[in-house]
Formats: structure tokens, C-alpha cells, sequence
């Protein structure tokens, strides 16, 4: 059983990236690329705080807690803050240009949009 | 054969062999709870040596502070870089007629729920920044509700109470403070002959509201540029959707 769970959220973080992957190269919206490059990333979230947790210990806060009680990783969890964060700011960046990408081309299907090339020989 | 169905062709060949690959790394990985955690084992005695009972926030803005104002300015610089892009072309314009935009017709109930929890939202993103090193919480978690809770007053009301509520100008300095404030704080150590961002402060007590020394200002400097970031991006995106017209092949 140890076997099994024990590398269960690994798994579910290599589905959850596969499946994102998927989407992205599937898709016909780069509205819809943003977020399957959102779920992508989340998957790195579960992978960060699955290798910082420990049996029979809690978060690594001492607000209730007495010091000494036993306590997850905590390194993992401020990174995976800083990924949240990262992740939010590239998540705008990239809907900002998908807006200038319907002014510009009146399409935001990733098959249908030209390169700067074809746009200037017409 | 087509194009598409080649692009399909090489992702099914490509994911398939990734997941092969993941699935056989699986068996090599330690099992959940089986990892030993080195890291863990000197940043909480660190934390605790510091008087930071949240030792997610001394990690990040005292043991590995230098990252984390890396990471302020990755946010700055998206931020800025929305905003560049989202900013009006010459062949647009405003539509400046009807400033009624926004959802009006929203029901009396969400209406009154949406002023009544904008008080208490701002006071529960300030209570989160300001007890960043006390309990779960902190600049950046703290900002993000600031920022969302403002947008409250859209909801509930109109663009136009929005408008009023939030001045861009005002977000638009707050953002470059925020962000100017963490590096400031940082020249600060050296002043008193420590390393740039060393938490030089007094600690004082576990548990205590002024506690942790640095951490403490950090994550008000972080809740300051992350809240006017994202009120900035918001409402960039608002006033694309709901104010500029014309322009462009659109």
C-alpha cells in the first residue's frame, strides 16, 4: 500500500503537467493556452509541497504551536510561493499580448495568426 | 498528410514518451514522507533563533531575502510590461458618453452583500500583511486579497464608484515605493555595518506582533507592491474591456 500512495501525488504532478501540455499543444484559443500553461505550473506546486511533507507533522508556523513540535518543510513552501507569484505575473503578461493580438490580427487562434513577415509583404 | 494531423502525430510520439519516461522515474523517487530534509532541519532553528514564528516568511525575507527581491521585481517588470501593453494606441479612443459600464443590474442582495464585505476584506488583507511573521500569511498573500477586495466596489456597484475608490496615479507611485522600499530597506543594513538585507533590527519576542525585526517591514513593502500591481493589472484589463473602442483590424 506504502508502494502505491507513496508515489501517488508524484504521479498525479507528471498527469497533471501531461495533461496541461495537451492542451496547450491542442489548442485554438491563446486564452486557452494561458490557462493550460496555468495548469502546467500548478502541477509543479504539488510536486514542491509533496516532497516537503512529513508524517505526523504540521505547518511550519509557531503561532499555536510550541518550537520543537515536528513541522513540514518549509523551504518548499516559500517556493512554491514564489512560483505562485511568478506564475500570476507571467499569467498578465501573456493575456496583455493575447489583447494586442486580437487588436492586431482579429484572431487569437494559435493556427490562423501570421508572422511579422507575412504581415508586412501584404 | 495534413499539417494538424502531423502536429498531432509528433505530440502523441512526444507526450506518450514523457509519460514513459516520468512513469519509470517514479519507481526512483523516495516515497512520500521518506524524504530527508536538510534544509528544513537549519531553517527552522534559524527562524527560531530570529524570533519568526512563520518560518515561511523568515525564509523568505530574511534567510533567502536577496530572492525574494528578485522576485518583487519580476512582478514589477510584468506589471510594467502589461501596462505598456495594454496602454491606448492613437487609432483608438475612449469612449467617454456613457461612463455607466459595469454590472448595474446585479442583484439588491449581491449589491449590499458586495459594500458590506468591502470593509472587512481591506481591514482582513491589512491583518494578513501585518502579521506576516506571526501567522500563515504576509506581503504577498496579504496584497493579493488588498487588491481583489477592492474590486468589491465593481462588483457590487459601477466602474465609475471603481474609479473613484482607486486613483491609477495614486497605485501607479504606491507600485514603484513598494518596490523601491524593499531595496531601501535592504541599503539600510549597511548603514550599521551588516550585509545588504540582514535583519539588523531587534527581534523581540516570539509570537508578538513587533517580532522578527526586518520581516516585518519587508512584508509591508511586498503587500504595498503587490496589491498596486495587481490593482494596476486590473485595471489595465478593465479599462480595455469596458472603455476603449475602435482601432486596429478588430
Amino acid at each position: 500500500m506504502h508502494e502505491v500512495l507513496g508515489v501517488l501525488p508524484y504521479a498525479v504532478a507528471a498527469w497533471i503537467l501531461l495533461v496541461g501540455c495537451y492542451g496547450i499543444a491542442t489548442s485554438r484559443s491563446f486564452i486557452h493556452v494561458v490557462v493550460c500553461l496555468s495548469l502546467v505550473q500548478s502541477s509543479t506546486y504539488l510536486m514542491l509541497l509533496m516532497v516537503g511533507w512529513s508524517h505526523h507533522a504540521t505547518a511550519p508556523v509557531f503561532a499555536d504551536v510550541k518550537p520543537g513540535v515536528p513541522v513540514v518543510d518549509p523551504v518548499v513552501q516559500a517556493l512554491t510561493l514564489t512560483d505562485i507569484v511568478v506564475g500570476g505575473a507571467v499569467t498578465a503578461l501573456l493575456l496583455a499580448l493575447t489583447i494586442q493580438l486580437a487588436k492586431r490580427q482579429g484572431s487569437i487562434d494559435p493556427d490562423r495568426i501570421r508572422s511579422l513577415e507575412e504581415e508586412l509583404e501584404e | 498528410m495534413t499539417r494538424a494531423r502531423a502536429s498531432r502525430l509528433l505530440l502523441a510520439v512526444g507526450g506518450s514518451g514523457a509519460a514513459i519516461l516520468m512513469l519509470l522515474a517514479l519507481g526512483g523517487l523516495p516515497r512520500l514522507g521518506d524524504v530527508p530534509h536538510p534544509y528544513a532541519e537549519r531553517a527552522v532553528p534559524a527562524a527560531l533563533s530570529r524570533h519568526t514564528a512563520n518560518v515561511i516568511s523568515s525564509v523568505n525575507f530574511d534567510q533567502r531575502a536577496f530572492d525574494t527581491m528578485g522576485e518583487e521585481f519580476v512582478l514589477f517588470a510584468a506589471a510594467v510590461a502589461a501596462v505598456l501593453l495594454l496602454r491606448r494606441f492613437h487609432d483608438e479612443e475612449e469612449d467617454a458618453h456613457d461612463l455607466q459600464y459595469g454590472p448595474r443590474d446585479v442583484w439588491s442582495a449581491a449589491n449590499l452583500a458586495g459594500f458590506a464585505l468591502l470593509a472587512p476584506t481591506m481591514m482582513v488583507g491589512l491583518y494578513v500583511v501585518a502579521h506576516g511573521a506571526v501567522s500563515p500569511g504576509g506581503g504577498f498573500q496579504g496584497g493579493a486579497v488588498l487588491a481583489t477586495g477592492l474590486h468589491l466596489a465593481y462588483l457590487a456597484g459601477d466602474y465609475v464608484v471603481l474609479q473613484r475608490l482607486r486613483p491609477v496615479a495614486v497605485f501607479d507611485a504606491a507600485e514603484a515605493v513598494g518596490a523601491a522600499g524593499f531595496v531601501l530597506l535592504g541599503i539600510s543594513a549597511l548603514f550599521v555595518g551588516d550585509p545588504f538585507l540582514t535583519n539588523w533590527l531587534p527581534t523581540g519576542t516570539l509570537g508578538a506582533l513587533a517580532s522578527a525585526g526586518m520581516v516585518e517591514l519587508f512584508n509591508v513593502a511586498v503587500g504595498m507592491e503587490v496589491a498596486s500591481a495587481l490593482v494596476l493589472l486590473l485595471a489595465k484589463f478593465l479599462e480595455q474591456a469596458l472603455v476603449v473602442r475602435g482601432g486596429g483590424d478588430a
